[in-house]
């Protein structure tokens, strides 16, 4: 077992979670390669081999669309996000490739109510290690949480 | 239960989203009343003994194929003791049995097997005048137009052409032409808001014009654009039509100061419609008595059913789709123009949030019977078809109708 791959992997997506949770939002996408494949697919949809996912981004630029729509366009109740990523193994390595899942719940506080799960389910990812740094060249967020409280602001 | 106020359908009385009253009467009268309502598509239920399971209204609801390939439908709560009987979203089976005590129903809920029904070894058993045709299911007539599915409880609903009358009959079929469906998926949300509220949301394109910061700062919907609200005559159903323009600032846009005129996609694969339907317009959003949207947004094509869940609540269930002829580049064009939509869309978002603000604001001032009332007085006091988007009339339409059904 590569244990330095291993801590490699989980400090990727413990930045992830920093960057969603605390920001800057501008650098989540720069923690992707220049292509890459981003989606939120409900696991129900997974399951059954349905291919539509509630967020789809297919390169950084996509990545960066999203986030901006978030600052500037979309109107919603101002929130904080916390994620939390456990069980994290690495699966497939193939060169500078390498697969890794993991599950996720993301916990959702809204101004004037208690918290509460906003999200739960795994991150099936696909990385790319390429001069010493790790990026996302695909990363599915299937969750199980099928009936979504309101709405998804945030990527998760 | 309520009087309306004197301002008729211009004004909206804030009891109406929050009052479980109002709310168990729009159960029976709207939702289980003489209406058509949306429960699925041909596609999902194929093959005869296929089922699924849906709403309407807050009430679960089976509907069937049966044996010989006919519609049929009942509702989903055992005859017995209540229990809900199918559990699983969607399957196949020629019947139906309750968890519980293993009572089962055949398609179209009628009542064919009770355990024990004679006793044990001389013991137990019913009553000699138990007559399991006494303990069939409430039936639902079931109809399909396009591929698309519709259901009543009622026996005196009209048939659905005439239901929906000509010109939503017409545009409907616009979109369901009579080419095989394709699923693409689903997406479901709860949004914590009166369920009335998203048809006022989806009649209203005085908002559209504002609130969507993205479909105005690309031109996918603006109030400068050539369009129409359409109702039927009893204003049941509408529609809300208009024509893309272009991403610039004209005379009438100065009003709309949300309009980002330097923002330019890093990806505009995201905006890559294609023209596929007759007619000029880009946008048709098509609302139907009582829980149906079919939404047709450039390629994007989507019915969203309206799920009440109490005064305060409904799921929206989103069911995405495609046409079976598509070929890959349409499927992946709809499948990317879906992030407007739904409950993480660019669009979309912000009307679940701006629902959910609606709730937050009339609640704690809905039986302050005296001024809590909505006002709904763009575009006149008239509930006709207009040829622009600064309107208010689908929505007066909506609540003519919704004061004839409810008694109100
Ligand atoms: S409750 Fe269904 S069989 Fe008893
Ligand atoms: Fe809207």
């Amino acid at each position: 077992m590569n244990l330095e791959l291993q801590w490699r992997v989980e400090e990727l997506l413990a930045r992830y979670a920093q960057v969603l949770d605390d920001g800057p939002l501008e650098a989540w996408p720069e923690l992707f390669t220049e292509q890459c494949l981003y989606q939120i697919i409900p696991r129900d949809n997974f399951d059954a081999g349905l291919p539509l996912a509630i967020m789809r981004c297919e390169s950084r630029g996509m990545l960066m669309d999203r986030v901006r729509s978030v600052q500037e366009t979309i109107v919603f109740e101002p929130r904080y996000l916390r994620h939390h990523i456990t069980n994290v193994r690495i699966g497939q390595v193939e060169g500078s490739r390498l697969e890794a899942v993991s599950h996720y719940s993301v916990i959702e506080v809204l101004p004037d109510s208690l918290p509460h799960i906003l999200s739960v389910g795994r991150y099936l990812d696909v990385l790319e290690d390429r001069d010493g740094v790790l990026r996302f060249l695909e990363k599915r967020v299937v969750y199980d949480s099928v009936l979504v409280p309101n709405s998804i602001i945030y990527p998760l | 239960m309520l009087t309306w106020p004197e301002g008729g359908i211009t004004e909206v009385p804030y009891q109406i989203y929050t009052d479980p009253d109002i709310y168990a009467q729009e159960m029976a009268r709207i939702f289980c009343g003489d209406s058509w309502a949306y429960v699925g598509l041909e596609v999902e239920i194929p093959e005869p003994g296929d089922y699924l399971v849906t709403n309407i209204g807050d009430r679960s609801v089976v509907i069937t194929r049966d044996e010989q390939g006919a519609l049929s439908g009942f509702a989903n709560r055992c005859a017995h003791r209540g229990v809900k009987i199918c559990r699983h979203r969607k399957g196949s089976s020629r019947m139906f049995v309750c968890p519980y005590h293993q009572w089962s129903y055949n398609a179209h809920g009628e009542l064919r097997g009770v355990p024990f029904i004679r006793g044990v070894q001389q013991q137990g058993g019913m009553p000699e005048d138990f007559d399991r045709a006494d303990y069939n299911l409430p039936r639902l007539r079931v109809t399909s137009r396009g591929g698309v599915l519709f259901a009543t409880f009622s026996e005196a609903t009209p048939d659905l052409e005439t239901y929906l009358g000509d010109t939503n009959a017409t545009y409907f079929d616009r979109v369901f032409d009579g080419r095989a469906l394709t699923v693409l998926g689903y997406s479901r949300q709860l949004i914590p808001g009166n369920w009335k509220l998203m048809f006022e949301n989806i009649k209203d394109p005085y908002h559209a014009s504002l609130l969507h910061v993205f479909l105005v700062t690309f031109g996918l919907f603006r109030a400068d654009q050539k369009s129409q609200v359409r109702m039927d005559p009893s204003g049941a159903h509408g529609l809300l039509i208009s024509q893309r323009g272009a991403q610039k600032q004209s005379a009438d846009t100065q009003d709309i100061q949300s309009l980002k005129e330097n923002f330019t996609l890093h990806d505009p694969r995201l905006l890559d419609p294609v023209k596929e339907f007759p007619g000029d317009a880009t946008v048709v959003m098509q609302t139907i008595w009582p829980n149906l949207i079919v939404q047709q947004q450039s390629n994007t094509l989507a019915l969203r059913q309206i799920q009440p869940r109490g005064p305060e609540a409904f799921e929206l269930a989103w069911t995405f789709f495609g046409y079976a002829d598509d070929d890959e580049a349409m499927t992946t064009r709809r499948l990317r123009q879906a992030n407007l939509m739904s409950s993480a869309g660019l669009v979309s978002a912000d009307d679940s949030e701006v629902i959910k603000m609606a709730q937050d604001g009339v609640r704690p001032y809905a039986s302050d019977y005296s001024s809590a009332k909505g006002v709904l007085l763009m575009g006149g006091r008239g509930r006709e078809d207009e040829n622009h988007m600064v309107t208010e009339a689908a929505i007066r339409a909506f609540y003519a109708h919704y004061r004839v059904v409810m008694g109100l």
